[in-house]
């Protein structure tokens, strides 16, 4: 802000404090409903005010499981939610931060071929080719496991394309320097480009935590046994369409239990978040 | 001599005490999801319990479409479950894929257990017999479409709210006065398909389509764009612009629109009970769905919707038995009973349905028993066992697009129909091109 | 958008693109080419009839009216959800940016969405949105609208949007943010002292500056709601009613996952790719030429 223009600023948190209201409201309700009680959802219109089943609802949901009928359910399947968004996360960090390297400093036959190869992904997502995919998978006896809810979803282009974006910002007198000190590309890679990456990287960890979290049609073609299962699925499993009710404020207490762990990574992670984006800009 | 001895008792003695751990695994994917996945967990432990050699272990697999898309990956891969719950429209696309299933009669009779398709519900059985009387699947959760009606709402607008509107006729004439008196929302449906255009030609002996509703071949075609089906949707169509019938969507949206007293009266599938049971604060009642007096044949039966087992080929022989001995256990009446009493899906058998009978169920819950009474009020025509058409989950998707132009007064009834008949034999004529 | 300085080396930058290639030809091409080759197959659900039927599947499609309005409806879709996400997510984070009191508490609370799982995001929508218990539906009732998205098309259209938008916004707010703070102070201040009022700043400086984040962010919009949105209208609309919402990447999925007509699927598919392909060309020819690093 340069100058001081009261009107605005005022204008400002008016627009801001209506965009937050607009994007809280939904999660708002999920947690009101998730402190109701079952008849007390389809009245109309249903309550704004947070009712008196909090501690009940949660826990009949921590400790009955999702299911209500196996008890270890929503530990494990939190657990393996976590072990699946990290594995991804780290994975595709891992190999599209050497991609990106190779593409943008480096001249070498193929160069262009292998960027739009790897772009490529982008246009086709995994929903769309799961069939064949999933028998490449049990091909390769990667069922139920933790390698096969993993490395399928880790051929994507998302970080790459960050990557590079963030790398042609870097400047060229860097690069030149470590040239002129005799320094290899791996020294330059190692010393210079990843200290500067620290911040991109901790914004796409959270991204792609977050992808891998929320997946839910190829954890679910992958898995057979319930030990295996994430939590997305676990929610999903208590929306019955059909011939039984949906008992609306487990299923919500689910989600918001689901919502909690992305959620507090993206807030703690915030601070190194945006300044991993800030850095791309530089 | 002693030693030998010593080492056959030794051999046979491990033989024995290996026997006696090693249980046959047999997979079961399926579909129902919360209380229902409950039901189904208590079914299997039970099952598990009483025997020994074979262990059952039930897997949700996601809805219907993801785990029929979970089997068909894992079959193509080799590794597919023994078991796997595959929903009613997905019958045909079942039947069709001879390498990939067993037949019940079959599996039955392999492992030599006593299995009689004469036990079982004609029309519920029916669905899912072929024409030489081959039980094809099992039978597992079978429901009807029932008609609901809010009995307050009748008596506030001056209706005797013991007697539900038994023909179409009755019910334009409750629904005007529901609307003169006030109630903004007459009436709704779920399973607009099912209700309005599957059971309806059921319900009045008429056709679906060719070929005994598809069961007799695959040249079949549909015949939905008859001069009673028109006349029906018509109808609809009108009460749709005089305000007197809502549209509520494609499924069961609509139960939740009749259980808050929004709507007074609901034609939805008969599990829709255990909502309403819940959630109403009013007098209701259940009955059978009304029909046009004037046309000859009617009422004659409803079909079942609902969803039923298959057993998977290429497992082993031993797995194949524990399949039949599970299906065994899942006909004995008192399990039948259990099952049709806590989740209102109709029993099967015939000796489940009399047991539930002289259990005085249905007695103390007055009502209960109309679901099975509708399906079985006459022996089943060839229109009315039930239907199976290829690719009905995109045909039914027809069917209801066309259906919602009507309701929302974009195309007439005879158009609706005829494009519904046009675009569904397309999809039909291509199931038949692959599965020849 | 190449560099100056480069390094040359016989076999390092092959190793180094090595193992994301191999993950990609392993479970992205491999699969990819067998779903194209299926879009020329006729096949049963469960692959044990296959005949070989050209470009049968394709001709079918084309001739379809249902298929072909899809792709209106597609376009209509995705630059509804593209512009208002960017559009909105601007808006937001360029006052984000201007405020300094509560500026955390704001940010904090306007990225939360972003941990949703989309397919959880469809349900709460619909949820608010349900025609006769949702509580958006009872504030426009009081307010004299008819909202009934189950039988009118536009409003169903509207719902969708909303609810991909909504997603979107926290994902596009973060990265606008960044790249706002990350523009040097003194430019904007040189330009207020040369009398250039805050209108004038933003798009004669600000937004130029902020042309790459613009252009990841457009790129990664039009591919979200070309294919990612198909999570939120399975929850809501399905399509319906009547096609209103039938995008195509929700077609492809209808089509495969719940309907095992893996010809038709793959068919879609392809036609799919090529025009999202086309798109991403076009995109990276001629935008990022005005894209300053």
């Amino acid at each position: 802000m340069v100058e001081n223009r009261p009107w605005l600023t005022l204008f400002s948190h008016v627009v801001l404090i209506a965009g937050v209201l607009t994007v809280a409201f939904p999660l708002y309700v999920t947690f009101v409903v998730s402190t109701l009680t079952l008849d007390q959802v389809p009245q109309v219109p249903m309550t704004l005010l947070p009712g008196r089943s909090l501690l009940q609802n949660y826990a009949q949901v921590l400790s009955a499981g999702s299911t209500r009928g196996s008890a270890a359910a929503v530990s494990t399947m939190l657990l393996n939610s976590f072990i699946v968004a990290t594995a991804i996360a780290v994975g595709k960090i891992a190999i599209s931060i050497t991609a990106s390297f190779a593409i943008v400093y480096f001249r070498f036959p193929l160069r262009r071929f292998f960027f739009w190869a790897i772009f490529v992904t982008l246009m086709l997502p995994v929903e769309v080719r799961i069939i064949p995919t999933f028998k490449v998978a049990a091909d390769l006896g990667l069922l139920d496991s933790y390698v096969g809810l993993t490395l399928p979803l880790i051929a994507s282009a998302t970080a790459t394309f960050l990557f590079r974006q963030f790398f042609l910002t870097i400047p060229e007198e860097l690069a030149e320097a470590a040239r002129i000190d005799g320094a290899g590309p791996l020294r330059f890679f190692r010393d210079v480009v990843l200290p500067l990456s620290s911040t991109t990287i901790a914004a796409l960890f959270v991204i792609q935590f977050i992808y891998g979290w929320n997946q839910y049609l190829w954890p679910l073609l992958v898995t057979s046994r319930e030990s295996m299962y994430t939590t997305v699925i676990g929610i999903k499993r208590m929306i019955v369409g059909g011939d039984a009710t949906n008992e609306w404020p487990l299923i919500m207490a689910t989600a918001v239990l689901a919502m909690l762990p992305p959620a507090a990574v993206v807030l703690l992670m915030q601070k190194w978040f945006v300044r991993g984006l800030v850095e791309t800009e530089k | 001599m002693q030693l030998k001895h010593l080492a056959a008792t030794f051999v046979a003695a491990m033989v024995y005490a290996g026997g006696a751990h090693a249980q046959t695994e047999i997979l079961w994917w399926h579909s129902m999801g919360g209380a229902l996945g409950e039901k189904v967990n208590e079914l299997v432990t039970r099952f598990n319990a009483s025997q020994k050699d074979y262990r059952v272990v039930a897997v949700y697999k996601g809805s219907y479409p993801e785990s029929m898309t979970a089997a068909i990956a894992a079959f193509r891969a080799g590794s597919a479950p023994n078991i796997l719950q595959v929903f009613e429209v997905g019958t045909a696309t079942m039947m069709a894929a001879k390498g990939a299933i067993v037949p019940v009669t079959k599996v039955m009779a392999d492992a030599r257990e006593a299995f009689d398709p004469r036990a079982y519900l004609p029309s519920v059985a029916g669905y899912y017999t072929d024409l030489d009387g081959n039980m094809l699947s099992f039978p597992f959760n079978s429901s009807t479409v029932m008609f609901y009606v809010n009995k307050d709402a009748f008596k506030k607008a001056g209706l005797d709210p013991s007697h539900a509107p038994a023909t179409w006729k009755e019910f334009g004439a409750a629904a005007a006065r529901l609307k003169a008196s006030g109630q903004e929302c007459v009436y709704t449906t779920g399973w607009p398909s099912w209700m309005h255009i599957e059971n309806f030609s059921a319900w009045h002996n008429v056709p679906i389509g060719t070929r005994q509703n598809g069961m007799g071949g695959l040249d079949t075609t549909f015949s939905i764009n008859s001069p009673l089906h028109v006349r029906h949707l018509a109808m609809l169509g009108e009460l749709a612009k005089k305000g007197e019938f809502t549209y509520a969507g494609r499924t069961n949206q609509a139960e939740a629109k009749f259980a808050s007293g929004e709507c007074a009266m609901l034609t939805s599938s008969a599990g829709a009970q255990a909502t309403i049971r819940k959630a109403a604060k009013f007098d209701w009642s259940m009955n059978f769905i009304p029909y046009y007096d004037d046309v000859k044949g009617a009422p004659q039966n409803s079909i079942i919707g609902g969803a039923s087992l298959w057993v998977m080929a290429g497992k082993k022989p031993a797995e194949y038995k524990g399949v039949a001995k599970f299906f065994a256990f899942l006909s004995q009446p008192e399990v039948q009973m259990d099952w049709h009493i806590s989740t209102g899906y109709v029993p099967i058998t015939l000796a489940a349905y009399e047991l539930t009978r002289k259990s005085g169920f249905y007695e103390r819950n007055p009502g209960a028993d109309m679901p099975v009474r509708q399906l079985t009020l006459h022996p089943p025509t060839e229109n009315s066992k039930g239907l199976r058409f290829g690719n009905f989950v995109q045909g039914r998707e027809v069917i209801e697009e066309e259906m919602e132009a009507v309701f929302a007064g974009k195309k007439d009834a005879q158009t609706a129909l005829d494009d519904a008949v046009k675009r569904g034999n397309e999809i039909l004529r291509r199931f038949e091109a692959v599965n020849r | 958008m190449e560099k100056r300085t480069v390094f040359r080396s016989g076999w390092l930058p092959y190793a180094l693109v090595a193992p994301q290639i191999a993950v990609t030809v392993v479970f992205f091409f491999w699969p990819a080419a067998q779903a194209l080759w299926y879009s020329f197959l006729l096949q049963d659900a469960f692959g044990l009839s296959t005949r070989f039927a050209g470009l049968q599947n394709f001709a079918v499609l084309l001739h379809d009216v249902h298929y072909l309005r899809s792709f209106e409806v597609t376009a209509v879709f995705s630059l509804l959800v593209a512009a208002g996400g960017i559009s909105a997510a601007l808006l937001l984070a360029a006052m984000a940016d201007r405020v300094v009191r509560g500026a955390l508490v704001y940010r904090t609370l306007l990225i939360w969405p972003y941990a949703v799982a989309p397919a959880v995001a469809g349900v709460l929508w619909a949820f608010l949105f349900a025609p006769s218990i949702g509580i958006v539906t009872y504030v426009l009732k009081k307010a004299g609208i008819d909202w009934n998205w189950i039988i009118k098309g536009d409003q169903a259209m509207l719902l969708v949007v909303i609810a991909s938008v909504w997603k979107q916004i926290s994902y596009n707010f973060l990265f606008f943010l960044a790249g706002l703070q990350s523009i040097p102070k003194s430019l904007v201040e040189a330009a207020a002292i040369d009398g250039a009022g805050p209108a004038r700043r933003f798009w004669t400086i600000v937004f130029p500056l902020l042309s790459p984040t613009a252009f990841f962010l457009l790129v990664v919009n039009v591919v979200y709601a070309f294919f990612d949105t198909f999570g939120v209208i399975d929850a809501t609309t399905q399509g319906g009613p009547a096609g209103a919402t039938q995008i195509l990447v929700y077609k492809v999925y209808y089509d495969g996952v719940k309907a095992a007509d893996l010809g038709g699927s793959s068919a879609q598919s392809v036609i799919l790719m090529v025009i999202v392909t086309a798109l991403t060309v076009v995109q990276f020819r001629f935008v990022e030429k005005r894209v300053q690093y």
